[in-house]
């Protein structure tokens, strides 16, 4: 895997291999000794234009745990604030040795500038790039809900007619359209609930369907039902008129949560709005996998950085297992 | 390229009741074995070596799998690796005799990752190696406990060792 | 400059071929078999003959963004395509809303020697939108100013675009409209459809082009004006430009290159180079601004030539400058999206790459037939080839051109303006006015 920008062209068996392989990872985070070596001397740069704490928090761990070394960029105070550009800025981190590069940007389509430019030969990884994709937060999420059907019977697991809904701010949201894709690889029903304001304008080739009713959606009784954030600069904009009608209409209060079958999960990417997207009893609810996802984080990208850097240049058809230890015993 | 067999079905099983019984006598009985393969084919002969001791013993001995992608020191000169499933049996490794199971030792840069791997996990009483077959041509100083046999081969052949489970026949290979 | 030349063998405006005398910077003499003594012979055999190219919708960057092209570069990048006469957007710096700018520009113009540089006047003060400029000093000057356009912009208060609208007929002037509804683009990056919702992009949707045009057109019937709508780009504008031509309304409109042949598909990828506003739209709109140019409800090809340096393409895409360089691909795409599709003749291309653009810009000895006595201002484009596009293929001093690394077919080989060539041999040449410029 040479760079991981997004889900849209990750192919399922792809997708497959990097949850798997974050199976594996989640398990060395049981032992004493959370650490592996497979990615000492490696060089890896959080590249971080937009605030983040969590992702890049997350990400670093996810390095450390590998124990490859991590340095970290963020924009604020830096040269970049001043004007420097995209295009300086990498050729920078190449000179210092970056082995792979995890960006976050507010341009949609920023990680595929910067891996397609030839100003850098590190792998990219997309943290968040704008409205556009965020591939990391779907392979967790997809974990997580693959994890909670599954336990520990997920490897190799698809999520063929696991019932997926995603309600907000589908027009902005990067985590929405990652999901989208990647449900639909691996094989889930995907509902989009928003209020029409928040559904992107031509949405008829994606594979979902989409409601502007929340009650509606949960009637069909959804396996997974993921919350998203609602920006409040959006009612600046008209988007919807106030909180509390967006919060009454397209919120998981208790009464909504109630009506949701016992064996399905509630998820969110975080950070969350206790009592406008998400209430609190919904959010400290054993349905919950909040916090499931922000460890589940930590393994799926120890799993995307380890495809991307342990090996040469991937070569088309995996080797098959028997020859390949032939080599060194 | 020419092959010839050097262990058929029939040998493979004598040298795995020989090893079996070897790994119960070094350690004067099961008490405190775990039995843990290196994937793919370590795996299946560990499994066959656990129902053998646990025969001979009278009392069942645990069988796990020890992945050592994770910890190989040539990583970066290969195609990325797929790791395969670590599973450590529920009484742990920490004070056990731990035995590794491959199913053929060379370099001995495998057993070492599983070294690293286990310090990682646990800390046993002691570690030993059993391996089907020994080919030589070792480059750290890695020795085997219990051999199944020892191939003397050149540097250039290759040693294949096929199992029923993974491959439908029981028989071990050289050619060049 | 006074040099006699004799084209051999053109075939004019894509019909038979004849031989054109060329004297003193006019035509003299259109017929078979022509003979002069110690005239450079051009040999057009294969070539046809066009009359030069006039752009109505060109940005030369001069006075200020010289680092993206001046008045001299992007003359030649003019003649390297065939022109002979470019109308100059006001969106300079200063911006031309001033006699003394558009004077400079026409100064520059002459002394660069390639082509007419016809100054475009800005409508409102520095293309804020807020008061007239003096439009009227502007059309009295030496440049004498007839298009007026905020391009860049869209005059969006309807008060002052109908007081516009008005004030010009006073010299018969036309307001050249870039329409563009602001509220309904703020931070628009791409044509709002499938590509923008799937690659996040902020959409730019027609309606936002399509409802500035239709007010404007109904301002322009209410106050007896002619009215031009810049760079037309979806279908629904083309209904309503053929709606108001049908009711008698004066007005008309211009389509680019990359309009007629680019998708929004092409954004895919985040490549910067497809990034232009008004955004390249779906393949709808594109075979509907085809068709609208074939039956003369779009009256002209403008290329909005619009030069940008590197570091502002090669970039993230939000942070990427609107716009593409067209002069040299102009002819060569027209011919590929609408002659080769046989949606229109040659005689057609002259009529809407010369004719009609002289005639809405109001500038006489222009866009003139290859006929005697009119200057002899011509374009021969050996229509044959086709090769990759390349950086070569550039003659102005920026390369964001979409067709770079694309098959395009046709060639210009020689431009002469009034007279003088300014492309010899398919090489835009060095010194123009110094005379020589044949076998040099």
């Amino acid at each position: 895997m040479r760079h991981l920008l997004d889900t849209k062209t990750l192919a399922r068996e792809d997708a497959l291999r990097l949850l798997d392989v974050a199976e594996d990872m989640a398990d060395t985070q049981q032992r004493e000794v959370k650490k592996l070596p497979t990615l000492r001397g490696k060089t890896i740069v959080n590249l971080f234009f937009e605030d983040s704490t969590r992702t890049r928090i997350s990400f670093e761990a996810a390095a450390k745990r590998l124990s490859a070394d991590v340095i970290n960029f963020s924009a604020k105070g830096s040269s970049v604030s001043k004007g420097e550009s995209l295009q300086d800025t990498a050729q920078t981190l190449q000179a210092m040795g970056a082995d792979a590069v995890v960006i976050r940007h507010g341009a949609s389509g920023a990680p595929r500038t910067l891996a397609t430019s030839g100003w850098i030969s590190a792998g990219v990884v997309n943290a968040g790039d704008g409205t556009h994709e965020h591939p990391t937060q779907a392979l967790l999420d997809a974990f997580t809900i693959r994890k909670r059907r599954y336990g520990a019977d997920s490897r190799g697991r698809d999520l063929s007619g696991v019932k997926v809904t995603i309600v907000g701010d589908i027009l902005h949201s990067r985590v929405a359209r990652s999901n989208v894709w990647l449900l639909g690889t691996l094989g889930a029903r995907v509902t989009l609930v928003a209020p029409p304001t928040l559904v992107p304008h031509d949405v008829s080739a994606w594979p979902a369907r989409v409601t502007f009713d929340l009650d509606d959606a949960l009637a069909d009784r959804p396996d997974a039902l993921m919350m998203l954030r609602i920006q409040l600069e959006r009612m600046n904009a008209a988007y919807f008129p106030t909180e509390r009608e967006y919060s009454r209409r397209w919120g998981l209060d208790a009464g909504r949560l109630a009506a949701l079958g016992a064996d399905s999960i509630v998820m969110h990417p975080g950070p969350m709005n206790r009592g406008l997207e998400i209430s609190a009893e919904a959010a400290d609810s054993p349905r919950s996998t909040v916090l499931e996802q922000v460890a589940n984080g930590v393994s799926v990208r120890m799993a995307a950085l380890y495809l991307l850097l342990a090996g040469t240049e991937r070569v088309e058809g995996a080797a098959a297992a028997g020859t390949q230890k032939e080599d060194a015993r | 390229m020419s092959t010839r067999t050097v262990l058929h079905e029939a040998d493979i099983a004598r040298a795995l009741t020989r090893i079996s019984h070897e790994i119960l006598e070094s350690n004067r009985g099961p008490a405190g074995l775990v039995l843990l393969g290196i994937p793919t084919r370590g795996v299946t002969l560990a499994h066959r070596i656990g129902s053998l001791v646990t025969e001979f013993a009278g009392e069942s001995v645990p069988v796990g799998a020890l992945d050592v992608t994770m910890y190989r020191d040539d990583l970066h000169r290969n195609p990325t690796r797929t790791p395969q499933p670590t599973q450590i049996p529920p009484g742990g490794i920490d004070g056990k005799t731990v035995v590794l199971v491959d199913d053929v030792l060379f370099s001995g840069r495998s057993i070492r990752s599983a070294l690293d791997a286990l310090q990682d996990i646990g800390r046993p009483a002691a570690v030993r190696l059993a391996t089907l077959v020994d080919r030589g041509h070792r480059e750290l100083p890695i020795r085997p406990d219990f051999v199944g046999k020892n191939l003397p081969s050149a540097r250039d052949e290759r040693v294949n060792v096929r199992l029923v489970e993974t491959d439908g026949v029981d028989e071990v290979t050289i050619g060049s | 400059m006074s040099q006699v030349i004799l084209i051999r063998g053109a075939r004019l405006e894509g019909s038979d071929a004849a031989d054109v005398l060329v004297e003193d910077g006019r035509i003299v003499e259109v017929g078979a078999g022509l003979t002069r003594a110690g005239a450079t012979v051009v040999d057009a055999d294969g070539l046809i003959a066009l009359p030069g190219l006039v752009d109505l919708h060109t940005h030369l960057r001069e006075p200020g963004y010289e680092a993206s092209e001046t008045i001299l570069t992007g003359s030649r990048a003019a003649a390297a395509g065939g022109f002979t006469t470019v109308f100059a957007m006001p969106n300079t710096s200063p911006v031309a809303d001033t006699a003394g700018v558009v004077e400079q520009e026409l100064a520059l113009g002459e002394a660069a020697g390639y082509v007419t540089v016809q100054p475009i006047g800005a409508v409102t003060v520095g293309q804020k939108g807020e008061r007239l400029a003096e439009l009227g000093a502007m059309a009295d000057s030496r440049a004498r100013v007839r298009v007026f356009s905020d391009d860049g912009f869209c005059v969006w208060d309807p008060l002052i675009m109908r007081r516009a609208l008005e004030y010009v007929k006073a010299f018969d002037g036309v307001i050249a409209q870039h329409a563009q509804e602001p509220r309904l683009t703020e931070g628009a990056q791409l044509n709002e459809g499938a590509v923008s919702a799937e690659l996040g992009l902020t959409g730019w949707p027609a309606v936002a082009e399509e409802s500035i045009i239709a007010r404007d057109v109904l301002l322009a019937e209410h106050v007896g004006s002619r009215l031009h709508v810049c760079h037309l780009s979806t279908a629904g504008s083309v209904e309503i430009i053929r709606w108001a031509k049908r009711r008698g309304i004066e007005v008309t409109a211009e389509v680019t290159p990359h309009h007629l042949l680019l998708t929004d598909e092409l954004a895919r990828g985040y490549d910067a180079r497809f990034k232009v506003n008004p955004p390249l739209r779906r393949e709808e709109d594109v075979l509907a601004v085809r068709e609208g140019l074939a039956d003369g409800t779009i009256d002209i090809v403008a290329t909005d030539h619009a030069p940008h340096p590197a570091e502002a393409k090669a970039c993230e895409w939000h942070a990427a400058a609107n716009g593409m360089v067209g002069l040299e691909s102009a002819l060569r795409v027209v011919h590929l999206a609408m002659v080769d599709t046989g949606l229109i003749t040659w005689a057609d291309v002259a009529r809407v790459m010369s004719r009609e653009p002289a005639r809405i810009g109001r500038l006489a000895g222009h866009g003139t037939p290859l006929h005697v006595g009119h200057p002899a201002s011509l374009a021969l484009y050996d229509p044959s080839p086709v090769r990759t596009f390349t950086a070569a293929d550039l003659a102005g001093r920026s390369l964001n051109s979409p067709y770079l690394g694309r098959r395009l077919p046709g060639e210009v080989r020689w431009t002469l303006h009034r007279g003088t060539v300014t492309v010899a041999d398919g090489v835009v040449v060095d010194s123009p006015l110094a005379g020589s410029g044949v076998g040099a």
